[in-house]
């Protein structure tokens, strides 16, 4: 095929759930492509010398390498190759938010549409593990050395597979009671369903490593403690874990949950199929969601899915600087989400029992560019207004969690708390610990946590041999 | 893990339940807290630590059934297993040699003061315990809080056991006395009980600290449901507590929060005693 064939076939769109459906579900939106679309898909790359997609993926995936795979109709190839860089590839294909990566640097960008290279991965990866036995890599010989990893998000998983098959002994260390952070209590099921990451995770088992959930270091043990326990290394990766609030009259009025609460309570306890489960959820009427990232559109879905009649998305900025991925920002358009620009609450009303029943707002105005480079909203006097509302999520961003800093003698924080460590090894303060994903860089994308995961994997297998 | 190794009624739907958990009784401290998971379909409850026996890993709780979750614990035997126990969570009671040290504990929060007092009264403290119930039959700890405690005095609601009225009565009668030389007051209860407390405590300037119980999601500081107000300020009861100065607290809010999810926790409930062949008192769930 010639390029300029190749220039004529139109990007394959994933075939979805209907929104009127979708918002009555919690199913997955997006059903994936078929082998025939993806292969349509895949013949779109021009397979160009320089590949300037490579660059523009945090871990460096070779994609024009499992594209070419994938439209020559080996599936299953293409799956290993992005295995070879990038441990999570069904989950990164559905959460990374290519259109700022790999895909805007797609030559094709500038006048035609991008390679849908997420939309390909995630096909690759899905297509590997619907074929059942996914195989199970060759292993090193056991080494004898011990690792404990704090955490089981993408930073903790991608450490664990990497250092499992280079022979030494793993053991993840969880809080929660499932494994997967932030992709089991924080990403809702429609948009990855967690039998996905329990597959990532069983695969894992598989291959040794051992998964110990309900122990929170920090409390139940600290880092030292693990050290006294055999551990030579040890790998921080417990993501950003303390919710921001606004510090606003009212805030805490009854119906007024962080983002990490309301996901918390709907995804890792289901309590969407409440009373099935025991942990349940207030589902209003009127619910606004605080905040224009990833989080913000996951609440704002998933408050459509339990039964809001209106969903609001309230941001202080306009849609230009809205940090989330535009897959969810579109199909939170198409579900009937209405999104209020350029808005910042200033305080609640409440009830006499302590409900809120309202938002006050003031309306911004774009400024001068500030640290971030994007304009700053001011508020604009006089403008405040009243929304009805019965409940508000805030999803406005973590704080680093704590716990593992103040056990953790020696261990360096910045003035935000998050832990120090070299962006090439992850390598903290501490001698013998490693850091990486949220708890270093502050709420960051899952396939970031990864990467961090991959370059400390690797530090921690060259400290080990030296041991 | 987490097996049970006892379960016992102590009082008209007060259980008391001892479960294995070795790591978590090497660890835990008074004042602290387990979060517990029935099952699968569970949720995640937080509950006070009446007690730990490290020698033989055993971690005792003291639950009132109050709602479905703990209805259902209360269906649990010896030898059943529960889901998952995870702690020890919270910052421990900070305990020191106060003097004489006064620890007040109504209904199930008697349970979590035992083990404040224990540990007050191995520093060395005078331990003075006021404890009340509403009836006598609910009335849970005493002999324990006898042994433990130089003074113990008793009130109940009703007047069947002990003093008849609260136990705020018989704080005011022995704060007003000249010389008990009072100098720290742990208070764990009713939130009701611990404000009234707080307002006597306050006219005598006496540092209170009190317990709470807020609802809770994972307690370790990720979700903050548990945010309660302290001098003004939000605070999270899962890292940042239980324990609060007493006199800083606002309760009227945090009795506002606890009754969040009153609607759902009587359909919970409901569905659980007809599922259990109990006859319902509140008719038709609508």
């Amino acid at each position: 095929m010639t390029d300029a064939e190749k220039l004529k076939i139109p990007r394959q769109k994933m075939p979805a759930q209907m929104p009127k459906e979708r918002i009555k579900n919690f199913k997955e939106v997006p059903f994936g492509y078929t082998p025939e679309m993806a292969m349509t898909e895949a013949k779109r790359c021009l397979q160009c010398k320089k590949a300037l997609c490579v660059g523009g993926c945090p871990v460096e995936v070779n994609i024009p390498g499992f594209v070419l795979m994938i439209a020559q109709g080996n599936f299953i190839d293409a799956a290993k190759e992005l295995k070879k860089t990038n441990s999570l590839p069904a989950i990164c294909g559905r959460v990374c938010p290519q259109e700022d990566q790999c895909e805007k640097v797609c030559v094709l960008t500038k006048k035609y549409q991008p390679v849908a290279i997420g939309n390909l991965e995630r096909f690759a990866a899905d297509y590997e593990r619907k074929q059942g036995e996914v195989e199970i890599p060759q292993i090193a010989p056991p080494t004898g050395k011990k690792v404990a990893i704090v955490g089981s998000g993408p930073a903790g998983l991608t450490v664990a597979g990497d250092l499992i098959k280079l022979g030494h002994q793993i053991t993840i260390f969880e809080a929660l009671h499932k494994a997967g952070g932030v992709l089991v209590y924080g990403i809702p099921e429609f948009r990855l369903p967690k039998t996905i990451v329990q597959a990532e995770v069983d695969y894992l088992i598989k291959l040794g490593v051992e998964v110990k959930t309900s122990q929170v270091i920090g409390k139940l043990f600290s880092i030292d403690e693990l050290f006294e326990q055999g551990y030579q290394a040890v790998f921080i990766g417990t993501g950003a874990g303390l919710p921001n609030f606004m510090n606003i009259p009212g805030e805490n009025l009854n119906g007024i949950y962080s983002a990490n609460e309301y996901l918390t309570r709907s995804n890792l306890m289901k309590a969407y199929d409440f009373p099935e489960y025991d942990t349940p959820i207030f589902s209003g009427k009127n619910v606004v969601v605080l905040g224009g990232g990833n989080t913000a559109m996951d609440s704002v879905r998933t408050a459509l899915r339990l039964g809001a009649e209106n969903a609001y998305i309230v941001y202080r900025r306009s849609k230009t600087e809205m940090p989330a991925r535009i897959e969810e920002t579109h199909h939170a358009e198409e579900e009937g989400v209405e999104f209020h620009f350029l808005t910042t609450p200033i305080k609640y009303i409440g009830n006499e029992n302590g409900w809120v029943t309202g938002m006050e707002c003031l309306r911004m105005e774009l400024g001068e560019p500030d640290a971030s480079g994007r304009r700053r909203p001011v508020p604009v006097q006089g403008s405040n207004f009243i929304m009805e509302v019965d409940t508000v999520v805030v999803a406005v961003g973590n704080s680093s969690n704590p716990l593992v800093p103040q056990t953790t003698p020696g261990l360096e924080v910045n003035k935000w708390g998050n832990i120090i460590a070299d962006p090439e090894t992850g390598q903290t303060s501490r001698k013998g610990v490693w850091a990486g994903g949220d708890i270093v860089t502050g709420g960051a994308t899952v396939i970031l946590a990864a990467g961090a995961g991959k370059k400390a994997a690797r530090d921690i297998d060259n400290y080990l041999k030296f041991l | 893990m987490n097996k049970i190794v006892e379960m016992r009624k102590l009082a008209p739907s007060i259980n008391l339940l001892r479960i294995g958990v070795p790591e978590i009784t090497k660890k835990a401290q008074a004042g602290q807290f387990v979060v517990l998971r029935i099952n699968e379909e569970g949720e995640r409850i937080p509950m006070s630590i009446t007690d730990i026996d490290p020698e033989a890993e055993i971690l005792t709780i003291i639950f009132q059934e109050v709602g479905k979750s703990t209805a259902h614990l209360a269906t649990f035997k010896e030898g059943d297993v529960l889901a998952d126990v995870v702690g020890p969570l919270g910052i421990p009671t900070h305990i020191e040699n106060f003097g004489t040290a006064l620890c007040i504990g109504g209904g199930i929060g008697i349970a979590p003061v035992h083990f404040i007092a224990k540990a007050l009264k191995q520093k060395g403290n005078k331990v003075i315990s006021i404890i009340g119930a509403r009836s006598k039959n609910l009335l849970i700890l005493e002999d324990q809080m006898k042994r433990l405690s130089d003074e113990l005095l008793i009130s109940t609601d009703d007047g069947s056991y002990g003093h008849h009225g609260f136990v705020t009565d018989l704080l005011t009668n022995l704060l007003s006395e000249q010389s008990t030389g009072v100098n720290f007051i742990m208070a764990i209860g009713p939130v009701i009980m611990m404000r009234a407390v707080c307002k006597i405590t306050q006219l005598y300037q006496i540092r209170t600290m009190v317990s709470l119980n807020p609802i809770m999601v994972d307690g370790t500081g990720m979700c903050g449901a548990c945010r309660v107000t302290v001098g003004g300020k939000t605070q999270f009861a899962c890292v940042d507590g239980p324990d609060f100065d007493g006199h800083k607290v606002d309760f009227d809010e945090l009795l506002k929060r606890q009754a969040m999810y009153v609607k759902q926790e009587r359909i919970a409930m409901e569905r659980f005693n007809q599922k259990m062949g109990l006859h319902t008192t509140e008719g038709v769930i609508k």
